[in-house]
């Protein structure tokens, strides 16, 4: 399958948006508003029981928003008539493409919710009514639903991919886990490399100590789980299917059967989207890279950062990049190495 | 909407004749021709007299060499069917003659419980309750082309001119077109092969002429294994006549010429020939 930039950039820059989206949702579900990882903060006011937000979560939901948008708009630029895509919203009782579409944009009501929190913290009890910023509840639920939509989002997506029956590569058990996966790791690389920037707060150092451990340590774990469900897969989708040319036009009785004649002699939409296979050749030194470069280097950065503390924001941001390279290469290889049945009419070989 | 309708009874549908087939394209040629003027068109192609031209095409025919057996030319063949039990051959396990080139024209084949209808996030793709033809909206089609990557039958081409999904219409607009011949109300490729290579009519009735040919014939659905179910059949070749002979190609004997019971004259002709 031809590997459309504006269909790459979106699946990777909005699955870590998602990442990021759920880690921050994860936090305000689970730690942040009571204080829980350091009473030391207090409240955001002397009636408030829900603390101020810490810079941290503020900038990694910003940078969420940015990279969730950001996909999400580049995803228009695949599509025909861009200016309909609101139409894409309407079968959700069957389409994964539109159930994705759907999750995507109700994933942004508790983001604005968490704005909207975070908003009325800046000037107490003027945006926002200090009854709602003070419910613990309400904010951790925002907080969960953030969470909960930003992995439908990514189940979605990657649903749209492993219901293809036609892409043997795709119709595979692990791609679902392997998106959740991805999503998951790159958010972590991101939220690690922001919670090293110098946050001009609200976190005092008890609570650095804990993101300094917590985040590399999550680094480690996703990517070693990342890499594993990789790994298996292309195991997997190089099992060769057997599939031949006699057999799809449903003559394999015929034995061998060779086409003489195609049906047009200039490409056309099919071969053009469907017979890509560059990547093929050199798929084996690609997958290395991506291993080496989406998984081990910021595995390796990560326990460096846990046992030699201090230039810990040197490694998550090497991390984040060479992550995001292998992240990256992992979809490209995801598209390139994918073959399509109906290339078996055109005279390929054993998909 | 994308959901697929409850089983319709009228399956419209083409059976194809893999054994007359020439692979001529006069199908697809006349389909192009109808469905560009057509209300499903333009088709409008890029490039048009230029080194690379491209558009969309709802028919294309493959031309296939079975090369199993050697040459490429008729003769004799052991038919193996594969083990697995989804993808069974319609052609038994036998001796028996199959030719050595095969034209292939593929076309949407109007799927019962078609990906293509269910993926689509739009609504634009459907397939109608009342006569099973799968249809694209193209007021409705946003072009994510996610359609064509669910077709295993390589049935759908997106329109890079026209920013919209394509497909066969199954002539939609002749076979209930009032205005035309009564005679004339079949997809332009029917009417236009000149083989009689293809065939148009309710694949749901058993009665129907061609339900009666697939039976008669053996005909068959592509891939059966997506789960799509496809209405349209194929015939598979004929085994050939006389199987025992055609490898051999035994040259005709000689035939004996008795010149003792011949005028003077033709035993004369026979002499100077037979020099
Ligand atoms: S042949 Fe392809 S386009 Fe036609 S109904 Fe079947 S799946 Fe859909
Ligand atoms: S290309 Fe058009 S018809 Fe096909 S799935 Fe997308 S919106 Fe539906």
């Amino acid at each position: 399958m031809r590997p459309t930039f504006s269909i790459i950039f979106f699946t990777v820059i909005s699955g870590a948006g998602y990442g990021l989206w759920m880690l921050v949702g994860l936090a305000f579900a689970l730690a942040w508003p009571g204080c829980l990882l350091d009473a030391e903060i207090g409240p955001v006011d002397a009636q408030s029981s829900v603390c101020g937000m810490p810079s941290t979560l503020a900038v990694a939901w910003a940078a969420g928003f940015l990279l969730v948008s950001a996909g999400l708009l580049s995803s228009l630029a695949h599509l025909g008539q861009p200016q309909r895509a609101w139409r894409a919203l309407s079968q959700w009782r069957s389409s994964w493409l539109s159930r994705e579409g759907v999750a995507a944009l109700l994933a942004y009501v508790p983001a604005t919710g968490l704005f909207l929190i975070w908003l009325g913290q800046q000037s107490p009890g003027h945006l926002v009514p200090a009854l709602l910023l003070e419910n613990e509840t309400l904010v951790r639920v925002t907080g969960a639903l953030l969470a909960a939509a930003s992995i439908v989002t990514v189940f979605c997506t990657a649903n749209i991919y492993a219901c293809l029956k036609p892409i043997r590569a795709w119709n595979n058990r692990l791609v679902v886990p392997a998106y959740l996966a991805f999503a998951a790791l790159s958010g972590m690389l991101l939220l690690w490399a922001l919670a090293t920037l110098p946050s001009r707060d609200l976190v005092p150092a008890a609570q650095e100590t804990v993101w300094s451990v917590l985040l590399p340590s999550a680094v480690i774990v996703l990517a070693v789980i990342s890499a594993a469900i990789k790994l298996t897969y292309w195991k997997q989708i190089d099992q060769p299917s057997g599939l031949r040319t006699a057999h799809v036009i449903g003559l394999d009785g015929l034995g061998n059967v060779r086409s003489f004649e195609q049906p047009h002699t200039q490409e056309n939409y099919l071969t053009h989207e469907m017979g890509f296979r560059i990547a093929r050749k050199h798929s084996r030194k690609l997958r290395l890279i991506c291993l080496l470069a989406g998984f081990a280097t910021p595995a390796i950065l990560a326990l460096l950062a846990l046992l030699v503390p201090g230039p810990g924001g040197v490694a998550a941001w090497i991390g984040l990049l060479a992550g995001m390279f292998g992240i990256f290469l992992e979809r490209w290889l995801f598209f390139a190495e994918a073959r399509h049945a109906v290339m078996l009419y055109y005279g390929a070989h054993g998909d | 909407m994308t959901s697929l309708p409850a089983a319709a009874t009228r399956k419209l549908g083409l059976v194809i004749d893999l054994d007359t087939c020439v692979g001529c394209h006069a199908c697809a040629v006349a389909c192009k021709e109808w469905n560009d003027g057509g209300s499903f068109g333009p088709l409008p192609d890029k490039d048009t007299h230029g080194p690379e031209p491209e558009g969309v095409w709802f028919n294309r025919v493959h031309s296939y060499e079975a090369t199993g057996m050697g040459s490429g030319e008729w003769g004799m063949a052991t038919a193996k069917s594969e083990a697995k039990s989804s993808c069974t051959s319609p052609i038994p396990d036998s001796q028996f003659l199959i030719p050595g080139t095969i034209h292939f024209p593929r076309s949407c084949l109007h799927c019962e419980t078609p990906a293509c209808v269910t993926v689509c996030p739009t609504g634009a793709s459907y397939k109608r309750a009342e006569d099973g033809i799968v249809l694209v909206d193209e007021d409705k089609c946003i072009g994510c082309q996610l359609c064509a990557w669910a077709c295993p039958y390589g049935a759908r081409e997106f329109s890079a001119q026209r920013g919209v999904m394509q497909k066969c219409t199954l002539c939609v607009d002749r076979i209930y077109n009032e205005t035309l011949d009564e005679a004339d109300r079949q997809p332009a490729c029917v009417l236009a092969c000149p083989t009689r290579a293809r065939h148009f009519g309710d694949l749901g009735d058993a009665q129907s002429d061609v339900s009666k040919l697939v039976a008669e014939r053996g005909g068959y659905a592509l891939m059966p294994e997506f789960g799509y179910q496809p209405v349209n059949r194929y015939l598979p070749p004929r085994p050939r006549r006389d199987a025992s002979r055609a490898n051999s190609h035994p040259q005709p004997a000689a035939e004996a010429i008795d010149t003792t019971q011949m005028s003077p004259l033709l035993r004369w002709v026979d002499r100077v020939l037979s020099r």
